[in-house]
């Protein structure tokens, strides 16, 4: 059998859900029988090589290089997941949809105790190397469309695995109540 | 010992020479606590007195009620919170509301609302810098036939232009009262009697029954000190009438149930909480026929066992106060109210108002409970009905303002007479209120069973798209379905009619509104009515934005039916506006969605980058630079 290709990547996350793939621990030798990693950072390379068969997804999207990635990998996978709470609803970074953008920015750049009185000239981060932020954070699903989604925070070992294998062997995926239950 | 100098403390404290002395505030919540006998459950009415004396409801008044009455500042924040009109910031000297229904829109409230804001230059939903004018938007105020409209403290002002919107900022601002700055004449009726004195019209097109002018103070409960209170439900129940509210539930078996509860204590409130947009049938009735209307709660009084009855009243209809009140001392001194009935011993009944202060939910029965007794209006969870554990936990029976008048003809005429009129499942008349796209919008008075073809004839309404029949939580139908007839079996209303021309842009001019309209109004308590209603309304926008697909109308009619899962009736309807037009307009979404695509998120990159760009003074993006 051909091997599938999987890519990976963090938008706006914490590696997090990177982390849980890796706490597949042992399974991870039975993983490279299965599949072979193309754009990912559990390899380190940074560009698509091909048209890859699945993508995995960590974190939404806060600025135009999150939307940017997004897309790119929307492209080139067959089959796009996202991965984890921040994928799926935005996250913890997504506290700051409920405050207006300007909001933020000044109480971080200018107003907040660690900077006022520091940022003289009263500058909000512009150089032209810096994606520009969002007006919220989004979730995946609300920039491109999204075939699987993969809950939690973040989704265990054992959740990912079972995804990854069903997805790869085109089996019904085996997901047992404590996979899925948050309390 | 240890416990004696805390109790030493204590009695201190409540000493009155250490007692700090009381503010002006704490003074004047102490009067608006002893005129409401330091009762919890009218929070309501003490949070109103708060709200029209201050213009807010300042925190020190939240801690100082807190403290009197025993209750947390939380629980009277969520009441606060629950409500338009209450507000915990100041709203101004002068606070205009203008109406933001989707006939007030259709006939012209955009230039008025931007001549307000050019005027007294801040925009809706703020107060000027001196405090003297707030603007702020609320759902319709029941003056469908004479839009655009507004509440400038309490008084209504109807047929707004540009014009007068200037004229009203100026009038406030060279410091008259807000009565004088009426510039026509008068309402017709009661409206121009000393105690409304309102620039509002009752447009009455057609009278029957409810709206004659032969009615005589007492003709009802002359008739039922003959009879006893189980005589009095079957008459009722001869008559078959239905609730006129929009639910349609029988009226004499609603009695008969609360009759039979075991509690001895019961309830009579009459539901004025008329909130659904397009209808504004009860402000005329209760503005024409205050007696009749009061009497009808007498001899649901007397049917139900109750003692007292309540008039549950809109904040928006405060205007009608000082009418009403006069009305009940009217029939206080005719003896049709009060102790001992038209000399009948031992009938005893009396009334008292209550108002509300602004939530459309507020008309479902448990929830109109719910907020008489002092809290948030969020409907209850059924079983126990009304009818067993009500008003404070007793029973309780709540009837529209339109069924309790019709139930004072039933007793005079008899419950046979009143089923000769209407159709054989729908009973009796009908008062519709009818707006928007005709030449006749008011009041007009029918017996069930008139088509709405007959309707648009009566009217005057030609070249019509759509008729929205009950409000937004109705439906609206499309010319191959005005054969259809009003009743409880085919098209059951509680009485709004708005007639939408040719010439209006269905969804974004009315169905994208309602769906706003639904999201205010929503208690939040239901998951799906919470949300959906939200996701529902930008998946619409979407597409009038050009931006849906296929899917989206298929995902639209799938999440429809999740709201079924919500517990009162604004859940339960609040998708019709969508529902219903993708079912009787099924065209118009075709014509917006782009047919080469599958799928389209409607994310589009410049619109979420406009913000930070701006924020950080940029020009061009990292994406433009590449």
């Amino acid at each position: 059998m051909e091997k599938k290709v999987v890519a990976t990547s963090s938008l706006a996350g914490c590696f997090g859900c990177h982390m849980s793939l890796l706490d597949i621990d042992e399974r991870i030798l039975e993983l490279i029988e299965l599949v072979e990693f193309d754009k990912s950072p559990v390899n380190d390379v940074k560009k698509f090589s091909r048209r890859v068969d699945i993508g995995l997804i960590e974190g939404g999207c806060c600025n135009e290089e999150n939307v940017h990635v997004l897309k790119e990998f929307r492209a080139q996978c067959k089959v796009l997941v996202s991965v984890g709470e921040c994928a799926i609803m935005g996250g913890l970074q997504a506290i700051r949809n409920t405050i207006p953008l300007k909001e933020c920015l000044d109480e971080a750049y200018l107003n907040g105790p660690s900077v006022k009185g520091c940022n003289e000239e009263s500058i909000i981060p512009n150089d032209e190397e810096l994606p520009v932020i969002l007006n919220k954070v989004y979730p995946c699903h609300e920039i491109v469309k999204i075939d699987y989604h993969l809950p939690g925070c973040p989704p265990s070992a054992d959740l990912i695995w079972n995804a990854l294998r069903a997805l790869v062997l085109d089996e019904k995926m085996e997901m047992p109540y404590e996979l899925v239950k948050y309390d | 010992m240890r416990n004696a100098p805390i109790i030493q403390d204590s009695a201190m404290i409540e000493s009155p020479e250490i007692m700090p002395a009381k503010s002006k505030l704490q003074h004047e919540v102490s009067t608006i606590l002893e005129h409401y006998q330091h009762d919890k459950t009218r929070l309501m009415d003490i949070l109103i007195d708060i709200q029209d004396e201050n213009g807010y409801i300042p925190a020190e008044a939240i801690d100082y009620l807190s403290h009197e009455l025993n209750i947390s500042t939380v629980d009277i924040r969520q009441t606060v919170s629950f409500y338009h009109f209450f507000s915990e910031t100041p709203r101004g000297k002068y606070t205009i509301y203008l109406n933001d229904s989707a006939v007030a829109n259709m006939n012209g409230r955009k230039a008025v609302s931007k001549t307000f804001e050019k005027e007294a230059g801040i925009s809706f939903g703020s107060v000027t810098e001196d405090g003297l004018i707030g603007l702020f938007n609320t759902s319709c105020i029941g003056m469908n036939d004479q839009e655009p409209a507004a509440l400038i403290n309490g008084a209504v002002f109807t047929r707004l232009t540009p014009f007068r919107a200037s004229e009203i900022i100026r009038d406030i601002r060279a410091g008259k009262q807000v009565e004088e700055m009426f510039v026509a004449s008068y309402g017709d009726g009661n409206n121009s009697s000393e105690f409304i004195k309102a620039v509002v019209n009752n447009h009455i097109m057609k009278r029957g029954p409810v709206l004659s002018d032969q009615f005589k103070p007492g003709e009802g409960i002359k008739e039922i000190v003959k009879m006893s209170p189980e005589d009095v439900i079957k008459e009722v129940k001869i008559s078959n009438i239905r609730g006129r509210g929009g639910a349609g539930f029988p009226t004499g078996l609603k009695w008969e149930f609360c009759r039979n509860a075991a509690d001895q204590t019961r309830y009579i409130f009459c539901n004025a909480d008329e909130g659904e947009p397009g209808t504004f049938k009860d402000r005329v009735i209760l503005t024409e026929k205050p007696f009749m209307l009061f009497e009808g709660m007498v001899i649901a009084g007397y049917a139900i066992g109750a003692k007292e009855g309540i008039l549950y009243l809109r904040y928006e209809y405060k205007y009608l106060k000082k009418h009403l009140e006069n009305a009940l001392q009217k029939i206080r001194k005719l003896k049709l109210l009060g102790k001992n009935i038209l000399g009948k011993k031992g009938f005893n009944f009396d009334i008292r108002i209550q108002f509300g202060a602004g939530a459309y939910v507020c008309g479902e029965e448990s929830a109109l409970i719910e907020s008489a007794e002092g809290k948030r209006g969020e409907p209850r969870d059924r079983p126990p009905f009304p009818v067993e554990k009500g008003y404070l936990e007793k029973p309780t029976v709540v009837n529209n303002v339109e069924t309790l008048c019709s139930i004072v003809k039933i007793i005079k005429n008899g419950g046979e007479w009143y089923k000769n009129l209407g159709t054989k499942e729908s009973t009796g008349t009908k008062v519709l209120s009818i707006s928007c796209d005709c030449r006749y919008p008011g009041i007009y008075e029918v017996e069930w069973g008139f088509s709405v073809n007959d309707i648009l004839d009566m009217v005057g309404g030609d070249d019509v798209q759509a008729v929205q029949v009950g409000g937004p939580s109705g439906s609206c139908i499309a010319p191959n379905e005005f054969n259809r007839t009003l009743c409880y079996t085919d098209l059951a209303t509680g009485g709004s009619l708005i007639i939408i021309g040719n010439h209006r842009d269905l969804l974004k001019g009315i169905i994208l509104n309602f769906m706003d309209f639904f999201i205010d109004e929503s208690c939040g308590s239901c998951t799906p009515c919470r949300i959906l209603t939200v996701l529902l309304r930008d998946k619409l926008k979407k597409i009038i934005e050009g931006r849906g697909v296929m899917q989206d109308l298929e995902d639209m009619e799938d999440w429809g039916k999740i709201m079924k899962a919500n517990r009162c009736g604004l859940g339960l309807t609040a998708a019709n506006p969508i529902l219903t037009t993708l079912k009787n307009f099924k065209n118009l979404y075709l014509n917006k969605i782009q047919i080469n695509k599958d799928y389209d998120t409607g994310f589009r990159l410049d619109e979420a980058l406009r913000e930070g760009m701006k924020a950080s003074n940029r020009k061009v993006s990292v994406l433009e630079n590449k």
